[in-house]
């Protein structure tokens, strides 16, 4: 958990994902990343509205049959056993089915998980919707009915506050955890979608073979940077947008003054510089890993060898 | 050509094709569910998430490619989750919930119960002592709404009437319904959520619960009625009562776990004895809506005391058979 903020390799946008670590039963540790709470209360949204579709469909054909079947009272006694099942049973059963996600879940791309990297059991899922009962529901019946359900006066206004403090729990901790998070053990985290993209040493390697080295570079030249530089400047590589050339060259300017790179580059020329550079300081950041030394930016001079 | 390569694109060269197919698998399997994959592929896959685990602690030492590392930490993530995530069916889920987990949890939190049947007592004691004593204090237990005509001063014959089904009165079904979604389920469920607030106003809205039962048994046993408030009482109080007092019973021993968390972290804690209290909750709503069927149609239909006895009773043997004897067996061994 070093850095609390990561690059997307779509832009070099910076956002402020909370990352986590859970330690898997082979013991690595894996990043995760938290959802947030926007996306978790619009996954919400969602599943209820979803849940307000089910409910007035199921509630309208049962009451047509019954009527039609002259039953009607019991059609009544089966839309209240309706809307019961419905809001119990719609998170749990989903979560179950789909492994830690509802419908709302799926389409904001955010999933349940342990909370303690161990198997997501149907425990930790029941009781985190069971949970809802006192944190979306409770409120809801809380707001809307008045005194006339018993709980009055002064202590209607308590069970209000009570209720809308359950709410809020998400917004009081660092984990957005909510009231049926705590008690479940769970975590709610964000899908995890990375494409492998090529290597950037490949189209290197490629036309090294080819023509041999283009740019040579001296360890002095390649001492200037080191493992922040080296990624972002992958990052930029990898940028293909125009913008990115833009940036790119930018970059290349800003590398060859730093280096003091004694022949002109032409700006058609900079990409096969840039990535020569990389390359070729790639392989060195590389090779002195290999020795145990570690040089995380150009200002860790410490271990840099002279 | 080799000897110019470095040794993090060797690496990467020797093993991507595992990666691959192993995000192929995955992404198969996130889609339509692990039943997708034919058993050649679910036999494969833990081997190809071993090895790309491997791959992801080796590459974070020595490859300084970024695109790789994130791409291995978002591929064992996703091979992670599916593997260690929910894969029981659902119905056997619900199942296993209804014959294990609630009456395991019920007895886990048995210490909690014992203490919210001593409040709760203690509340229908007070108040049944005070009112008796002095008619005056039955207002400060019942709330008026609720009372509807049962007061002190009232004839036996008014409190009779209320005691007993009148033709045309308020349907069983709003009774139902109410029940159902209003005031006791949401009392249960209140005690549970307070027990967030460290305890206190669990025990405090118990003792007030069994305060009101209580003025209400010194205002009809003052006429008399003693015999047959009990009967339309238990007919369904016996089931409601105790749900109330689970969810008391429950909501405490949240507060107990997060207060007093022995070995174990606060937050740990919490989430290991909490589940047990949120699944007790959980047979709570459940026993909430079997209150609800049965103030609605039974109490309206069965008029007589001794069968209201009967049923109330019985019912009471039955949740206290499910919770004291369910369960007991070896979980049985499947995944």
């Amino acid at each position: 958990m070093s850095r609390a903020t990561s690059v997307r390799p779509d832009g070099n946008a910076e956002h402020q994902d909370k990352i986590r670590e859970i330690i898997t039963p082979e013991g690595v540790a894996l990043k995760v990343t938290l959802a947030q709470r926007g996306d978790r209360a619009t996954a919400v949204l969602i599943d209820l509205v979803l849940l307000c579709i089910a409910l007035v469909a199921g509630a309208i054909s049962i009451l047509f049959l019954s009527t039609l079947l002259g039953i009607s009272r019991l059609g009544i006694i089966l839309v209240i056993l309706l809307i019961f099942a419905l809001r119990n049973f719609y998170f749990m059963f989903f979560e179950l089915k789909w492994q830690g996600q509802t419908p709302g879940k799926r389409k904001m791309g955010i999933k349940v998980i342990d909370r303690f990297g161990k198997p997501l059991t149907s425990e930790a899922i029941f009781a985190r919707n069971i949970m809802r009962e006192i944190e979306l529901f409770l409120p809801i019946g809380v707001l809307f009915s008045g005194s006339a359900t018993g709980v009055t006066g002064l202590m209607q206004f308590f069970a209000f506050v009570w209720a809308a403090t359950l709410v809020c729990v998400p917004m009081f901790n660092r984990d957005n955890l909510r009231a049926g998070d705590l008690v479940a053990g769970t975590l709610v985290v964000r899908e995890p979608k990375i494409i492998l993209a090529k290597d950037m040493m490949e189209a290197g390697e490629a036309q090294q073979a080819e023509q041999g080295a283009a740019y040579v570079f001296t360890a002095d030249q390649l001492n200037a940077y080191g493992i922040f530089e080296l990624q972002t400047l992958e990052t930029l590589l990898r940028n293909l947008s125009s913008e990115g050339a833009m940036k790119r060259l930018t970059a290349g300017r800003a590398i060859i003054k730093k280096i003091n790179w004694p022949d002109p580059v032409t700006d058609r020329q900079m990409e096969d510089f840039l990535s020569c550079y990389y390359h070729a300081l790639r392989k060195r950041l590389e090779g002195q890993l290999l020795m145990g030394k570690r040089k995380e930016d150009k200002f860790d001079t410490e271990k840099a060898d002279t | 050509m080799a000897a110019v390569s470095s040794k993090s694109y060797q690496f990467r060269m020797a093993r991507q094709d595992k990666w691959l197919q192993l995000e192929e698998l995955v992404g198969k399997a996130e889609k339509g569910g692990i039943q997708s994959l034919t058993a050649a592929q679910v036999f494969e896959l833990p081997h190809l998430y071993k090895a790309a685990l491997s791959s992801l602690s080796v590459a974070r030492a020595i490859s300084l490619d970024r695109n790789v590392v994130d791409y291995l930490e978002s591929l064992t993530a996703r091979a992670y989750f599916l593997l260690y995530g929910h894969q029981r069916p659902v119905w056997e889920a619900f199942r296993r919930l209804m014959v294990f987990l609630l009456p395991n949890a019920v007895r886990s939190v048995r210490q909690e119960l014992m203490v919210s049947v001593l409040v709760f007592f203690l509340g229908v004691i007070a108040a049944y002592v005070l009112v008796q004593k002095n008619p005056d204090w039955y207002f400060t237990f019942v709330d008026q709404s609720m009372a509807a005509g049962r007061q002190p001063g009232a004839s036996a014959d008014q409190l009779r009437a209320t005691l007993y089904p009148k033709e045309g009165g308020t349907s069983s079904l709003d009774i139902f319904a109410t029940s159902l979604f209003t005031h006791n389920a949401r009392v249960g469920l209140m005690a549970f959520a307070l027990g967030f607030a460290l305890g206190v106003p669990t025990l405090w809205l118990l003792f007030g619960n069994g305060a009101t039962l209580g003025a209400f048994l010194a205002l009809f046993h003052s006429q008399g009625l003693l015999y047959e408030l009990g009967g339309w009482l238990i007919i369904h109080g016996s089931t409601e009562i105790l749900a109330i007092l689970l969810c008391g019973a429950a909501g405490l021993a949240i507060a107990r776990h997060y207060i007093f968390p022995g070995r174990l972290g606060r937050m740990e804690s919490l989430a290991l004895f909490g589940r047990q209290a949120a699944l007790v909750a959980f047979g709570c709503i459940t026993m909430f809506l079997v209150a609800g069927l049965l103030e609605g149609f039974a109490r309206q239909l069965v008029t007589s005391d001794v069968v209201r006895y009967g049923v109330g009773l019985t019912f009471l043997a039955l949740w206290g058979l499910y919770y004291l004897a369910g369960g007991r067996g070896q979980e049985e061994a499947v995944l």
